[in-house]
């Protein structure tokens, strides 16, 4: 597994292939590659805030570990008995007023980023079930009037190919076109459940008699994976979410096979 | 098929909670209909943009309320 990790690697550094993570790895810490503009936001404003982060970590960590150095009834005899400071109650009270304004920006510029919906070009429904998501296409109506709607079950651990994600893997999976603006409405039939791709930078609860709203821009080709995000019942572990990302002609193309095969 | 188009975002509805925009958009198609015939191009764009917002399922039981009268909505013969 080394070796191979160490030619990945090295086709990556020489510029061969770029390979994407999309799919959670073994002790991954950090984040999946992103594929939308919102996963980009999210992951850059992450990295922002570690910078304040590892400042705030390291101040802290040396006023503490001088305060226990110099501080202490070996050092000092005599202890001293005023235990107030209006000048360094003002500096720690408006220094982190000042760090917490200074990130609330960005933040907010991306939340309401996130919220913004831009005329979309394709709806898809995403209902959740104990335990399942379903999906529905009905923008396109065949001649006798049907639509296309499917069911997206798991493939349990017995069934699975070679290459294929325990628990991640899907027999019907969603296709969206790439650089599209997809409006993804999530609802649920039973208990809320929650449609979840980190690679999208998406959460959205399924609320039964609600319908949430997302919206999705997918940059490149790729599979997508994810899951239910709200504890949903005993099968709450085991209702993946697979998106698959195609090129506009190819999505037409499966668009037409769904609804006249 | 038609080409790709969905319903468009209406700035009566600009949350994320969509409930009531499925819902105005069925009562639209449903009245369009009522008053205008279910041939009517306008009626078709109504209902194209009904099925892309609600869940079948929705539609489903909202019509079988209209058949049977228990629609709690406004209809043709209410209004």
């Amino acid at each position: 597994m080394k070796s191979v990790n160490t030619i990945v690697i090295f086709l990556i550094t020489f510029g061969y292939e770029v390979i994407y993570n999309d799919a959670p790895v073994l002790w991954q810490t950090g984040f999946q590659d992103p594929a939308t503009p919102v996963m980009e936001g999210i992951i850059n404003l992450h990295h922002d805030f570690i910078f304040f982060f590892i400042l705030i970590f390291v101040f802290v960590l040396w006023i503490l570990l001088r305060a226990i150095y110099f501080f202490n009834s070996r050092v000092n005899k005599v202890a001293i008995n005023y235990s107030h400071g209006t000048l360094i109650e003002l500096i720690w009270t408006i220094i982190p007023i000042m760090i917490l304004m200074t990130i609330a920006v960005p933040s907010f510029a991306l939340l309401y980023s996130i919220d913004e919906i831009i005329n979309p070009a394709v709806t898809v429904k995403a209902v959740g079930h104990q335990w399942y998501w379903s999906y529905e296409y009905s923008d396109y109506i065949g001649e006798n009037g049907e639509i296309i709607n499917f069911d997206s079950y798991i493939i349990p651990e017995e069934d699975l190919e070679i290459g294929q994600f325990r628990l991640l893997e899907v027999d019907n999976r969603i296709i969206v076109p790439v650089n599209t603006h997809v409006r993804v409405i999530v609802t649920s039939a039973d208990v809320i459940h929650s449609w979840a791709v980190p690679s999208l930078g998406v959460k959205c609860d399924g609320i039964p008699g609600r319908l949430n709203q997302i919206s999705l821009f997918i940059k490149r080709e790729g599979v997508y994976y994810g899951q239910c995000s709200e504890l949903c019942g005993v099968n709450h572990g085991f209702i993946p979410i697979v998106v698959e990302a195609v090129p506009l002609d190819n999505y037409i193309d499966w668009i037409q096979k769904k609804l006249y095969a | 098929m038609e080409s790709l188009s969905t319903a468009p975002r209406d700035e009566r509805f600009p949350h994320t909670n969509q409930t009531r925009n499925c819902w105005v958009r069925y009562v639209e198609w449903k009245l369009c209909e009522e008053k205008h015939g279910e041939e009517e191009s306008e009626c078709k764009k109504f209902g194209r943009w009904a099925r892309a917002l609600c869940p079948v399922d929705w539609i489903e039981r909202w019509d079988e309320q209209r058949a049977n009268g228990t629609f709690p909505g406004p209809s043709g013969e209410s209004s």
